[in-house]
C-alpha cells in the first residue's frame, strides 16, 4: 500500500472502471446478431440465470417456478410498461437482457434497428406448437426472431355497478368526453393516440395517416380529457379496489378485474380496437442466450402456455394450450370475442417514422397539458 | 490510509488540522470529475444536437432547436405559437418545491429545537429515529404512503365511518405531501444541527433581560440557526425540483413536474436532445437560485457557502 507504484497501479484501474462505465454508458449494441439457433443441438437443461424483461404482471410466478424447478435455470425478473420504454431502454445500449416481450409493430421496428437476434425459432423442438394463424406473420414471417406469447385487445373495462355512466360509455368518444371522477388511462401512446384518432372518425385502416387535421381533431378530443390516473401499471389493483370506475384496458386485465368483481366488464368501443400480439424474442447482446432459448421453448409448451393464459387473462398463440386454460377464461366475452364483435378488431397499427412522430406529438401535448 | 501512506517524518504533524497529505483527495475527486462533470458535459453537449430519425440518442449535427422549442411550439397546423406546456411544467417543480420548503420548514424548527434541548442521550436517540426513514428505500416509503392515503386506506376508511369522503391520492396534493415526507429528514438534520451548538443560557438571558417570548425566538433563536435553516433549505429546495418519484407514483403518473418529462424524454418519447435541453434549463434555473440565495445570506454576514 505504500510505494508509489502500488498506488499508482490503483489510479489505473480506478481510471480503467470509469472508462469502462463510460463506454457502457455510450455504447449502442456492439456485437452483431447471430444465426445461432440453426445450428447446433438444442440445449435442454441449464445452470445460471435467465433475465426476462416483461410487461408489469403479465407473467405467471408459479410457472417460473416450475420453469426453475425442471431446467435449474433461475428467472430475474424485470418490467416496463410500454413498448416504447423497452425500446428506448434497449435502444440506449441496456445489455443483460436475455428474453423480452414486444408486441406486433414494435418487433418489426426491432429487427430493423439489429435489435433482435435470429433464433431460428420455428426449428425449435416446441416451433411445430404455433398457431397456424400465427406463423406468417408480418412482423416476422415464418418465425425466426419471435415466439407467440399471448395476444388481446384493447378496449374499455368499465365497474357498471359503481359507476352507472357505464352503460352509456359505447365508444371511445363517450370515453373521452365522460368527464367522470374516477377515470384511468393506460400510458401508452399507440394506444391512446389510436383510440383518440378512432374517436374523432379515422377508420381502422387510416390510423397511420400523416393528415395533420386529423391529428389536430385527436388533439383536441384530448384537451378535454383529464383522467385520474394515466398509468399502464396497477390498472388492475385500482379498478378492482374501487379507486377507479372507468379505465382504457387490455382485455386480459378486465378478465382479472371480473373475476375478482363480476360488475366490472369490458366494453367494444363502436369505433372499433386494436388487437395486438405479444412476442417472446432475444435481444442482441443478451448474455445467457441458451438459457433464453430453453426459456422461450419451454413457454412454448401447451401446458405452460395455458397456465400463462390463466394468469394474465389472455389468449396465446399455442396449440392444444385450451385444454390447460379455466373455463371462465374460455367463456369470457372480453377474452373470446363475440361473433358480433368480431368486425371491430383490427391489428394495432403499424406506422412509419412520420406518422409515429404525428402520435408522439399529440401524447406529449396531452401529457404535458394534464 | 492515512497512517500507512503518511512519511513517518511527518508523523509528528499528523493530527493537526490541513496537515494530511491532498494526494489523499484525488481518487476521490477524479471519481467525482466522472460522476458528475462527465455526464453533465454529456448532458450540455447533447442538448444541442439533432435527435436520429429513429428516436434514442443523439445525431451529431449541431442544432439550437430543442432550446426553441422549450418555448415556441409548432402546431400541427402549421402556426407557431409561444409554447407554455414546459413553462407551466417548470412552474409546477417550483411552486411544489417552494410548498414542500415552507412546509418542511415549519415543522421542522419546532422538532429541532426540541430535539436540541433535550440530554444528550436523549438527542441521539431521537436524531437516530429522524434519520430511521433512510433505513428503508424511497421506493417502498413512496409505496407505503400510496397505501396510506388510497381512497380505500385506513384514513379513508376511519373518515368513512363519519361519511366523510376522502380523496386525494393522484392529485398534487398527495405529491406534494409525498415531498414533505420524503424531504422532512433533510431539514430538521441540519437545522438541529445548528440548534445544538446554540447556548440556550442565552435565550435565558434575553428572557429574563425583559424579552417577550417572540421577540426572543425572533431576535435571538432564529438567527442564531439561520445557518442551519439556510443549508436545509438548500437541502429541500434544489432535490425536490429535480424528483419526480413522488408525483410519478402519487400524482397519479401525470407527467406534472420537470422531471418527469425529461425522464418521458429519455423513455417512452425518445427525444434526448430535447430531455437534454429541458435538463439543462432546469440546472441554470437551479444554480439561479442557488446564487439569489447565497447572495442573500452574504448580505446579512452569513458565513453560508452553498457553490
Amino acid at each position: 500500500m505504500a510505494s508509489n507504484k502500488r498506488r499508482r497501479a490503483s489510479y489505473v484501474a480506478a481510471l480503467a472502471a470509469a472508462g469502462a462505465l463510460l463506454l457502457s454508458a455510450c455504447g449502442g449494441g456492439s456485437t452483431e446478431g447471430e444465426d445461432i439457433g440453426a445450428s447446433g443441438e438444442f440445449p435442454t437443461s441449464g445452470s445460471g440465470v435467465v433475465n426476462v424483461y416483461n410487461w408489469t404482471d403479465y407473467i405467471d410466478p408459479e410457472e417460473l417456478k416450475r420453469f426453475t424447478a425442471e431446467t435449474g435455470i433461475e428467472v430475474i425478473l424485470d418490467t416496463y410498461d410500454s413498448n416504447e420504454t423497452l425500446l428506448a431502454k434497449l435502444q440506449s445500449g441496456a445489455t443483460g437482457y436475455d428474453v423480452i416481450v414486444p408486441s406486433d409493430y414494435m418487433v418489426e421496428q426491432m429487427i430493423e434497428l439489429n435489435l433482435l437476434q435470429n433464433i431460428g425459432v420455428s426449428s425449435f423442438p416446441n416451433g411445430g406448437n404455433i398457431k397456424d394463424n400465427l406463423m406468417d406473420v408480418y412482423w416476422d414471417p415464418g418465425r425466426n426472431y419471435t415466439a407467440p406469447w399471448n395476444y388481446g385487445t384493447t378496449g374499455i373495462a368499465c365497474n357498471f355497478a359503481a359507476e352507472p355512466e357505464c352503460a352509456n360509455i359505447k365508444s371511445w368518444k363517450d370515453y373521452f368526453t365522460a368527464g367522470l371522477d374516477k377515470m384511468d388511462s393506460l400510458k401508452d401512446q399507440v394506444e391512446v393516440v389510436s383510440a383518440a384518432l378512432r374517436a374523432t372518425g379515422v377508420g381502422p385502416d387510416d390510423l397511420c395517416t400523416t393528415d395533420k387535421a386529423k391529428y389536430i381533431a385527436a388533439e383536441e378530443l384530448l384537451a378535454g380529457f383529464k383522467p385520474a390516473v394515466i398509468e399502464s401499471d396497477g390498472g388492475i389493483e385500482r379498478v378492482t379496489a374501487g379507486t377507479s370506475n372507468v379505465r382504457h384496458a387490455w382485455n386480459g386485465s378486465t378478465h382479472r378485474m371480473t373475476e375478482e368483481n363480476p360488475d366490472v366488464q369490458f366494453i367494444y368501443p363502436s369505433e372499433g380496437l386494436n388487437l395486438w400480439a405479444d412476442n417472446l424474442a432475444v435481444p442482441v447482446g443478451a448474455p445467457n442466450l441458451d438459457n433464453a432459448k430453453i426459456f422461450i421453448n419451454w413457454m412454448m409448451d401447451a401446458k405452460a402456455a395455458g397456465a400463462q393464459s390463466n394468469f394474465s387473462g389472455y389468449d396465446n398463440g399455442i396449440k392444444g394450450s385450451d385444454a390447460f386454460m379455466n373455463e371462465s377464461l374460455k367463456t369470457d366475452p372480453a377474452v373470446v370475442v363475440p361473433a358480433d364483435k368480431q368486425a371491430l378488431i383490427s391489428p394495432l397499427p403499424n406506422c412509419d417514422e412520420e406518422a409515429r412522430e404525428l402520435y408522439t406529438q399529440v401524447f406529449t401535448t396531452w401529457t404535458t397539458g394534464q | 490510509m492515512t497512517a500507512v501512506t503518511t512519511p513517518p517524518k511527518k508523523q509528528a504533524q499528523r493530527g493537526q488540522p490541513g496537515q494530511s497529505s491532498p494526494k489523499l483527495a484525488y481518487l476521490p475527486i477524479l471519481f467525482l470529475a466522472f460522476a458528475i462533470g462527465i455526464p453533465l458535459l454529456i448532458i450540455v453537449v447533447y442538448s444541442f444536437l439533432e435527435k436520429p430519425s429513429q428516436g434514442t440518442g443523439v445525431k451529431w449535427v449541431f442544432t439550437l432547436e430543442n432550446y426553441k422549442a422549450l418555448f415556441i411550439q409548432e402546431k400541427l397546423d402549421g402556426t407557431t405559437v409561444l409554447d407554455t406546456r414546459y413553462i407551466k411544467v417548470l412552474w409546477t417543480s417550483f411552486y411544489y418545491s417552494i410548498i414542500t420548503t415552507v412546509v418542511t420548514l415549519v415543522l421542522s424548527i419546532p422538532v429541532a429545537m426540541w430535539i436540541a434541548t433535550r440530554d444528550a442521550r436523549k438527542r441521539n436517540l431521537l436524531v437516530a429515529l429522524v434519520t430511521l426513514p433512510f433505513w428503508i428505500s424511497i421506493l417502498i416509503r413512496t409505496y407505503g404512503m400510496r397505501q396510506i392515503i388510497a381512497d380505500e386506506g385506513p384514513i379513508g376508511k376511519f373518515l368513512g365511518l363519519f361519511d366523510i369522503s376522502f380523496s386525494i391520492l393522484y392529485t398534487p396534493t398527495a405529491t406534494i405531501l409525498g415531498l414533505i415526507y420524503v424531504f422532512l429528514p433533510f431539514m430538521i438534520l441540519p437545522i438541529y444541527a445548528s440548534a445544538e451548538r446554540f447556548d440556550f443560557r442565552l435565550a435565558e438571558a434575553a428572557y429574563d433581560l425583559g424579552a417577550k417570548r417572540m421577540t426572543v425566538v425572533r431576535r435571538v433563536i432564529l438567527p442564531s440557526i439561520r445557518p442551519g435553516v439556510i443549508s436545509g433549505i438548500a437541502l429541500v429546495f434544489i432535490p425536490a425540483l429535480g424528483s419526480f418519484l413522488q408525483s410519478d407514483m402519487l400524482g397519479g403518473g401525470k407527467t406534472n413536474m420537470v422531471a418527469n418529462v425529461i425522464a418521458n424524454n429519455f423513455g417512452q418519447a425518445r427525444n434526448w436532445p430535447f430531455g437534454s435541453a429541458l435538463a439543462v434549463l432546469l440546472i441554470v434555473l437551479t444554480l439561479l437560485f442557488v446564487l439569489i440565495m447565497q447572495g442573500a445570506a452574504k448580505k446579512r454576514g452569513d458565513k453560508v457557502e452553498l457553490v
